[in-house]
Formats: structure tokens, sequence, C-alpha cells
């Protein structure tokens, strides 16, 4: 009967596998002068499709004892069964972790490629917004899939400040993130009453309205062209160009008098990031701790329960999603200055989605992996490359074998013990 | 100190409460009993304001509290349990009572994010009472387990301890016996009765545990089908024709 069972399912997995895979491999489409014509792929790929469509037949078939076997493998771990550590000393590791840490990207981008850099950078705005979005999702348990609208906000707020006020990076920041915080309260409003699927799309939505607004308000925001000539940020009142763009401004190689190097740029741009997001990290930190915290924690977890104590559930939600968007409008702003340039191309669903995933690779509520899952998730595509067109696909693969093997994420978040004293 | 008047609710066609009237004075143990069905918990519901009643009125202390936010009510201290455990299961027993004290808290978000001595100071009041009510409940040792790992009874005292630190001056319990073994069912008849007697908390009570109804109530309400049956002491209860009828079985 099983074995009956698992042959139909099996046969039904490679039927698929051969529907999808037939007409994606198998077929080309050929320009032949102005004509387009359908042709067969070479013997080759029919031959590929044919073993792929096998292995998953076979790998159905036979899949308990396959899962199984692997289920073994943890035997073999040798830190299997190790008690966890107290509390007292894993804090100690993990802050003397943590601060090398630190010290360590501080130093790091004087001796690597501008490149590394430049994607250091990258991970840093990702790390901002996975730990902001981690807030509204892992904390709070509001699934938000339109998080990238805020971070829209943040860096469309900086280009149109310093295009039409001339506005710079130091007093964009605040603004802008205040701003994306504000949109996160305006959005908060209406989906108080809505959970799960109904939010997720509710907030899908949302997501789309910010990006079509952009490319369709061609006055102010240059649609789909974008905006480009966002300064960068000064130290100081120090320019990094090779010329001063600004009256009054110094250049920073002259100053120090160094040689100008475009490296200067990247490298101050990358320090930035990593304050904000060292920033981030220990603010969300504090308030994960505080009444605020537990309160999101415990709307998550029984709504009716936490009203029944005297939570208010537009209190905590609001709180929840302002704060969340607040760092996105952080990571926006330094996006922007990153790039110089930026059009709504850069916030489409798939980074809302991107975001998404790495904070359930990470573990949800769990800082240590959220950080990790979005310094895995920047680079591993960078990594890839050289898989060209493959490359997503591997990705994919790569978070699917994740969820299967550790749905709990690459650190679940640890609950804090609390010493209490006994007795009066 | 509670007085609800002629509570009704509908649901559509359905009249689940009927004209229910009720009242609890201070220092007092109050039952609602009757059979399945009968609109005992919806009386809770709209006590608690999880429902806004179609008709009359609730009191608490003179001031009407029909149809308010539940959160108000509860600030009010008017604290409900539920007829199923409601937890917050993936933390810990101990942030699950900080979590009940909230507005004793300073939950203003910048004396927070720098610790000023006030905020400090009312946390660690907040964690004093937590640990005074888990040593109160017998669950000390489980202070820093997931409340959702606790075994069914543990649950029970810590939903129970979760009201009591919000400092409640009337507590709704829903069935707090139910799923209990017997040993269990004492210790929270005694605990029901400490409540009462040394932190001076009125209790309403929904129970179907007729030997912890007819010990511990001071006195206690019948309804059937959304409408009230008898009140009485326990000893009328018992005594009465009615009751007996639809509710004790005639033996």
């Amino acid at each position: 009967m099983v074995a009956a069972h698992n042959l139909k399912h099996a046969l039904f997995c490679a039927v698929i596998t051969l529907v999808i895979s037939w007409p994606i491999m198998g077929l080309k489409l050929e320009a032949v002068g102005t004509q387009i014509t359908l042709q067969g792929a070479d013997p080759f790929t029919w031959i590929a499709i044919g073993v792929a469509a096998l292995a998953v037949f076979l790998f159905q078939l036979f899949r308990e004892a396959i899962l199984g076997r692997l289920g073994m493998l943890k035997s073999l771990n040798p830190m299997a069964d190790r008690k966890p550590m107290p509390q007292e000393k894993r804090l100690k590791l993990e802050s003397i972790g943590l601060t090398l840490l630190i010290v360590l990207a501080l130093i790091w981008p004087f001796f690597v490629s501008r490149g590394s850099v430049d994607l250091a950078t990258l991970v840093l705005i990702y790390i901002m917004l996975a730990l902001g979005l981690n807030v509204v999702v892992g904390l709070a348990g509001l699934l938000d899939l339109g998080y990238v609208a805020f971070y829209a906000v943040g860096a469309y707020t900086f280009a149109l400040l310093s295009q039409y006020w001339g506005i710079s990076f130091w007093m964009a920041l605040p603004i802008g993130a205040l701003l994306a915080a504000l949109f996160g309260l305006v959005l908060g409003f209406p989906v108080l009453r809505l959970r799960g699927d109904y939010l997720a799309i509710v907030t899908l939505g949302f997501g789309e309205i910010i990006r079509i607004l952009l490319n369709n308000w061609t006055n102010v925001t240059g649609g789909p062209n974008g905006i480009g000539g966002i300064p960068d940020p000064t130290l100081f009142g120090m320019e990094f160009g090779r010329r001063v763009k600004e009256e009054g401004n110094v250049s920073f190689h002259e100053t120090f008098g160094i040689a100008y190097s475009g490296e200067h740029k990247v490298i101050f741009l990358y320090l930035i990031a990593l304050v904000l997001a060292v920033f981030t990290g220990l603010v969300i930190r504090r308030l994960m701790r505080m009444p605020v915290g537990r309160a999101w924690e415990a709307l998550r977890e029984d709504e009716i329960a936490a009203r029944s104590l005297g939570l208010s559930r537009t209190g905590v939600k609001l709180s929840a999603f302002t704060i969340g968007a607040f760092f996105a409008g952080f990571a926006g702003t330094v996006f922007a200055s990153k790039q110089g340039f930026i059009s709504p191309e850069s916030f489409v669903f798939l980074e809302s989605a991107i975001i998404l995933a790495i904070v359930v690779l990470g573990g949800m509520g769990s800082q240590m992996g959220v950080i990790l899952a979005a310094i895995a998730v920047t680079i591993l595509p960078e990594l890839a490359r050289e898989f060209s067109e493959y490359r997503m696909l591997i990705f994919g693969a790569a978070m699917v074998l994740m969820m299967v093997w550790r749905p709990q994420g690459l650190l679940p978040m640890r609950r804090r013990q609390i010493k209490l004293s006994t007795g009066e | 100190m509670l007085e609800v008047q002629n509570l009704s609710m509908r649901f559509g066609g359905l009249l689940a409460v009927d004209q229910v009237s009720l009242d609890v004075q201070e220092h007092e143990i109050v039952s609602i009993i009757g059979p399945n069905g009968a609109g005992k918990t919806t009386v809770f519901n709209c006590m608690s304001g999880f429902y806004k009643p179609s008709g009359g009125k609730i009191l608490f202390r003179g001031q009407e509290i029909q149809g308010k936010p539940d959160y108000r009510i509860s600030r009010l201290g008017l604290v409900r349990t539920f007829q199923h455990v409601r937890l917050f299961g993936r933390m810990t027993v101990v942030e699950n009572l900080m979590v009940a004290q909230h507005r004793h808290l300073n939950t203003n978000l910048l004396s927070g994010l720098v610790a000023t001595p006030n905020y400090r100071a009312r946390e660690q009041k907040a964690l004093d009472r937590a640990s005074y009510w888990l040593e109160r409940v017998g669950l000390m040792e489980m202070a820093n387990r997931e409340a959702g790992n606790l075994a069914y009874g543990q649950q029970r005292r810590l939903e129970i301890a979760r009201c009591m630190v919000t400092e409640p001056q009337l507590l709704m319990l829903d069935e707090p016996a139910a799923g209990l073994n017997p040993a269990e069912t004492r210790d929270l008849d005694q605990l029901i009765i400490s409540l009462k007697e040394d932190y001076n908390v009125s209790v309403v009570l929904i129970e179907h545990d007729m030997s912890l109804v007819m010990g511990i109530s001071d006195r206690i309400n019948v309804i059937s089908q959304g409408r009230p049956l008898a009140s009485g002491t326990p000893d009328e209860i018992r005594n009465n024709d009615d009751v007996i009828k639809a509710y004790l079985g005639e033996a």
C-alpha cells in the first residue's frame, strides 16, 4: 500500500519535472532573419532532462530511506548533545566576540579591494533592513511584505531633499528615518485589525503603491529615470571628491595632505554604514528587553490574552511598525548616498522578499541569526556570479535546503534568563 | 463593587444571554454555574469587554463599563483568565509576569533606552512582584522555562499569578479547575480562598466542579439557556428545585 502510494507520488513528481523542464530547456527560439523559429535543443540537453526526471523519480520513491540516512548524520556531529553553556559564560563570550568582530570590521576595509568594501557596505545596509524587519515580523509577528516601501521613502527623501534644497546627508539621515517612521505609522493604522494573510496582502499592496507612485510622479521623482547626482556624505564639511563641489567646503585629501584616492569615499561610506548598523543593532537589542519589546512578543503569542492584561493592541502594533520603518529609512538614506543614483527599480517586491528571507533564514527574532543571514544572502549571489544565470537557481535551492534542515533558522532566538531574588 | 443589570447578548437570531443580573460585593466569591452552553462564558466576555452587550448595564464601582475596550476594563482592575489556558507560550514564565505588569512599568521609550533610575526601579519592582507570585504559586524553579513547556496544572497556576501581578480588584476565573486532578483542585481551592482573604480580591468564578463551587462560594448564580434561573447561598442553591431539575440532576 505504502509502496504503491510512493510509486504514484514519485511518478507524478517525475512527470512534473518533465513538464516544467521540457519547454524551458528543451525548446529554443531562434531568430532566422526576420522570422523567429522554434527549435528543439541538442540531444545532450534532452538526456540531461531525462536524467533529472529519473533522479527526481528515484529520490521520491526512496524518499523515506534517504532522509532517514540523512537523519543519522546528526549522530556523527560531536557537538550534537553538548549541554548549552550557562548564560553568563555565553554572554561574556558573545560580547567579546562581537567587540572583536566590530574592531575587525573597522580596520578591515583598509586592506582590501574597493569592490569588497562596496559589497560590505551593501551587506551592512541589508543588516540594517533585516534588523528593522525583524522587529515587525520576528518579534511582533506581523507579516510585512511591503517593507521595501519604507526603504524607498528613506532613499527618496534624501534624494529629493538634496535635489531641491541641497540638504546634506547628515541632515537627511534623521529626516529620512523619521519620515519613513511616519509612513510606518500611517500604514499601521488601517492594518491594525488585520492579521496573517490579510496583513501580508495589504502591506504587499502598500509596497507596490509606493513604487508605482515613484514611477509615475514623473515631474517630482523623475519617474523611471530616477534621481542622480545624490551627494556623498561629508566628514565635518570635508568632501571626498577630487574637486570641492560646494562653496566653503574643503576636500578631504587636501586637508590631510594626502593623494586623492577614490577609495577614501568608499571606505568612509562603509564606516558610516557600520556605525549605523551597530547603532541599529544595539537600539533594537535594548528595545527587545524593554516593556515594549515584551509587549510585541506577547501580542504575537496571544493577542486576546495580551489585551485582557491591559495591553493596547493599537499602541503595541503601531510602535512595531513605526520602529521597523524608522530603521528602513536609515538604510534607505545610506543606500541613496552609496549609489548616488536611485530609481524605482531598486525598490521592487523582490527586495522585500529578500529581506524577509533574511529574517526567516536567520531565525525569527534572533539578532545574531539575522546578521549572519544578511551576510550570507548578500554575499552568496556575488560568489556564485560565475554560474551566471543559474545563480538565482542555486540561491533558491540553498534556501529550500535551509528550510528543510533548519526551519527554525541559522541561529534561533534564545530567551534571556532573568535571575530572581528568592524569598523576602 | 460590580453590578450587572439585565445583561443581554444577541448573536444574529440567537439570544445567548437574556436579562442576566448579578452583583459582586467587596471581599466575596461569586460563582456562575449552569449547563454547557448556558451562556456563562458569554457573560464573562461581556464583563471583560470582549463583547459589546446588546442590552443592559455593567457597573464597576458605579462606573458604566459595558462596551468599553477590553484593555481599558483590565486597567480598571477587572482581570480574567480563560477557559483554555492562554499563556504567551514561547516567552519564559517570568516574562509572562512582566508583560502583565506593563502598565505599572515606565514604558517611555527614551527612559528605557538610557535606563533612567526611575525605569530601573520600576523594572526591579516588577521583577520582585513577579518572584513573589512565583513563590506563592510554587513555580519559582520554572521561572526561566518557556511557559508553553509547563505541565497543565502549572500553566493554570501561572495564569492566575499573571492576573494577580496586575493587582486586580476583581478576578474573573473561567473554569480554573478544568483539566486538573483532585489534588491540584484542592490546591486551587486554597489559592482562591487565599486570594480573597489575604489579597482582598473579589472573585467571580465559572466552574463545573460542584465540590469546588459549593465549598468556596459566598453566593452562586445559576444560568440556564441564557436566562437567570436562581441565585443565593450554596445551601439555597443546593435545595432549589428548579436548579436540581435543570442542572444538578434529579436524584
